[in-house]
């Protein structure tokens, strides 16, 4: 059976998981049932323990779910900690569902699926080893690939049920209540961690700063949390975000950010109170800085920005030329350490942020989004999962779900090293061509020609170069060649939800 | 010699794969390939090898492509010299050159390539690095109806004058000059130096806007940031390309008129003030001031 991409998908996935294809970015106004979690009542005076595998015995049992969030990123301590003990107090089969696997949990992931600890996994993304070996048949189940929104819709209908959510936290008081801001290893937001505090069975927070009860502000409040962790460290400062961000010096990564920058500026949207949503690549924090020129010549200020914040977005709040920044994640110490101080740098849950079965989301209100991509076809689709040898080297994130903006922009080289970007046909969709609205390379600009609106928008500015994205392609193939195809089994090793839960690509076993 | 904007000549190393792949996106007005001093003598062939397959396969948009071939002297010229006499560049750029017998031996060269590839009309370039090179800039210029420029490369200059680089440039003042008058007599484009540190964003800005006042046409370059900076020396300003417009209308007119005086506000327009709107022109239409047309274009 193919989607209305063309995108070939697995009967017997479709069937076990009962899924529907990818049809459109449409959502609809479909009336939805969410779930409440199971209550275990008490006053909450002994949920302070320090030994993790009494809670672990106490929650966790074979075949549940259990979640993790990725705040802390690559200085993560708590994850490879309490994976540890569950792998040796010998639990089996449990789902796991984490926001996101990031680097520093990989080793620990592919040991408990060895062990047959873990034999389901939901997540936004993964990489490096866990990519590789999942890619070459590690697992026997496939992997559910889900954007930030859609790990938060199926958690709220059910699809994902957390029975224990463990949760890294920077502080808590002796009852749960806990933020990101402070203590040593604070993150900033909390968003991901949040709707899994509000949602899962048992919440079990993990933290090294023990503050006095009652703590406030209270992201994750003490009516959610069963226990409450004291352990050494949950992280190491150094390496949850990037220290202070630099600015790019590659003369590339400006050149597209001037590029990127033009588009917006000369596009309807650029006028007062508009909103956008910038990523933190290179490119995007120096289009987060031009923009920022930009407004300030033009005299024009932004409602708000959301997603990911980064310490160029808290500049533009501090230059007053960002009015709100609605945030779900820090993407370093700038921006984690702004939210503490300014009252104009709000937290937002994954929910509130991009769930698409809401009573309306964040990025639906989104006017201009610049996101990147591995690949991009000449049907805009886009691909932010697979490399070109096939491999599981990326994260859904926000991708799908702030692409629903009213302008979205792929900013991406030509070709990078060897390999084209602007391709006939990407490895695997991650996010469909129709919510994607300009693609920005270093060698000219192609526009949906869905969107005639900005065609005639653009076609009039002579500083913009506009081509087809068919010419884009070519110009790729010239540079590097045509690459052998990728080689696959036909075993399922991911599937790649859309962000209303319908199937938009299935990713295979490489042949090896 | 055909009129064309010289203000960036970026240097890419020849024998770095990304950049000579990159080479075309940055908008400058000449592309230098250096197989010369940026490659070390274990990759000489392999540079030579690349900047010629680059040359076959990749797009450059409108950017006059320029190779830097080893010096007369050495045994990479002649293999050089043909590998892009073959793969059709517009213009070699030779190194410390020191007399017009030098740019004869490179013509001759050219020659033989170009008989023997069936190429015609690769034009050439000298770059003048020593006190004897300054000196005999106008034999240089004059040398051959292939010359497009003469540069000044101020590194190997100012160990021969016994000096290295000062901030304000004085002991470029003299060389600057000579290059630039020898340039202008012969009739083709100057080129100044190139400045090497990144981080002097305003040393760089003082340096080119110095040279723009001087006269050169433009500067060679070593990271494609300089370009932007170089452009904004170089637009001119909406006084001057109002005057540019009236001038073309006034030419236009007394052609309409089949008159072969040119007036404008009553005065007559000669030849420099003609050749000057031109310029400002190409200048102003080259930035996205104005369109090809003549319109001014609103930001």
């Amino acid at each position: 059976m193919k989607n209305s991409l063309g995108r070939e998908l697995p009967e017997n996935e479709m069937k076990e998981f009962n899924y529907q294809p990818y049809e459109s970015t449409e959502i609809g106004n479909p009336v939805i049932s969410r779930v409440a979690p199971k209550v275990r009542v008490s006053t909450g005076d002994d949920k302070l323990v320090s030994s993790i595998d009494e809670v672990i015995k106490d929650c966790l049992s074979d075949g549940m779910t259990i979640s993790f969030h990725h705040h802390f990123r690559e200085g993560d301590f708590v994850f490879n900690m309490v994976m540890d003990r569950i792998i040796k107090l010998g639990y089996k089969d449990l789902t796991l569902a984490p926001s996101s696997l990031t680097n520093v949990m990989n080793e620990k992931v592919i040991e408990a699926i060895k062990a047959g600890t873990v034999t389901n996994i939901t997540t936004s993304g993964m990489r490096g080893e866990l990519g590789e070996a999942v890619s070459h048949g590690l697992m026997k189940n496939p992997v559910i690939f889900r954007s930030h929104g859609n790990r938060a819709r199926s958690i709220e209908n059910g699809n994902i049920k957390i029975d224990v959510a463990f949760l890294g936290v920077p502080n808590a008081d002796r009852l749960g209540n806990a933020n990101g801001m402070e203590g040593e290893s604070a993150f900033g937001s909390m968003g991901y961690a949040m709707i899994d505090a509000k949602y899962a069975n048992k919440v079990v927070l993990l933290t090294d700063t023990i503050v006095d009860y009652p703590n406030t502000p209270a992201s994750i409040e003490q009516t959610q949390v069963d226990y409450v962790v004291k352990v050494d460290r949950v992280g190491d400062p150094d390496r949850i975000g990037s220290g202070a961000t630099r600015f790019t010096k590659d003369p590339k990564e400006l050149k597209i950010a001037r590029m990127v920058n033009d588009v917006i500026t000369h596009s309807p949207y650029f006028k007062q109170d508009f909103s956008f949503q910038t990523g933190t690549g290179g490119a995007s924090l120096a289009v987060t800085k031009f923009l920022g020129e930009s407004m300030k010549k033009a005299g024009i200020t932004a409602s708000f920005t959301c997603g990911g914040t980064t310490s160029p977005i808290v500049n533009l709040l501090e230059a007053g030329l960002v009015k709100k920044v609605m945030d779900v994640q820090d993407f370093d110490k700038g921006a984690a350490s702004s939210m503490k101080s300014n009252k104009n740098q709000a937290e937002i849950d994954a929910s509130w942020y991009a769930d698409p079965e809401n009573k309306g989301a964040m990025v639906d209100q989104l006017d201009v989004c610049i996101l990147s991509a591995l690949e991009i076809d000449t049907d805009f689709n886009v691909n932010v999962l697979t490399g070109s040898n096939g491999e599981i080297r990326g994260a859904v994130g926000g991708h799908q779900d702030a692409g629903t903006a009213k302008m979205t922009i792929i900013s991406a080289p030509l070709t990078r090293g060897r390999i084209a970007t602007v391709v006939p046909k990407v490895n695997s969709v991650t996010t469909p061509g129709a919510s994607i609205d300009v693609l920005v390379t270093e060698v000219g600009i192609a526009i949906n020609p869905a969107r005639k609106d900005l065609v005639e928008a653009f076609s009039k500015v002579p500083s913009l170069p506009i081509v087809s994205i068919e010419e884009l392609q070519e110009r790729a193939e010239k540079t590097v060649g045509q690459p052998a195809p990728v080689e696959y089994t036909d075993r399922v090793v991911g599937l790649v939800e859309y962000r209303d839960g319908s199937l938009i690509d299935a990713i295979k076993q490489i042949k090896d | 010699m055909e009129e064309r904007l010289r203000r960036t000549m970026m240097f890419v190393p020849g024998n770095n794969p990304a950049m000579v792949k990159d080479a075309g996106i940055y908008g400058a007005d000449s592309i230098m390939f250096d197989l010369e001093d940026s490659v070390s003598l274990s990759q000489k062939d392999a540079a030579r090898v690349l900047v010629y397959e680059a040359l076959k396969s990749q797009d450059y948009g409108d950017a006059e492509l320029v190779v830097r071939v080893n010096g007369v002297d050495t045994p990479y010229f002649k293999n050089d010299v043909f590998a892009m006499v073959k793969a059709g560049i517009d213009v070699v750029r030779l190194p410390k050159v020191e007399s017009a017998q030098m740019m004869l031996d490179l013509v001759k060269v050219i020659e033989e390539a170009e008989a023997k590839f069936g190429v015609t009309g690769t034009k050439v370039m000298a770059a003048i690095e020593s006190a004897r090179g300054v000196v005999k800039a106008l034999e240089i210029a004059e040398s051959t109806d292939r010359m497009i420029g003469l540069a000044l490369s101020a590194e190997d200059y100012t160990t021969d004058m016994k000096t290295h680089r000062y901030p304000d440039g004085a002991e470029l003042e003299f060389a600057r000059n000579m290059i630039l008058h020898a340039a202008r007599a012969a009739g083709i484009a100057a080129f100044d130096t190139v400045f090497t540190n990144m981080n002097d964003v305003e040393g760089f800005k003082r340096e080119t806007e110095h040279i723009h006042e001087l006269g050169f046409d433009g500067k060679s370059l070593v990271n494609p940031r300089q370009i932007e900076w170089v452009n904004d020396v170089y637009q001119p300003t909406k006084k001057e390309i109002e005057n540019a417009l009236d001038v073309e209308a006034a030419i236009e007119e007394a052609h309409r008129n089949g008159s072969g005086v040119i007036s404008m506000n009553g005065q007559m327009v000669d030849r420099p003030v003609v050749l000057r709107a031109q310029r400002v022109l190409r200048l102003a239409k080259a930035s996205n001031l104005i369109t090809e047309e003549g319109e001014f274009i609103e930001e």
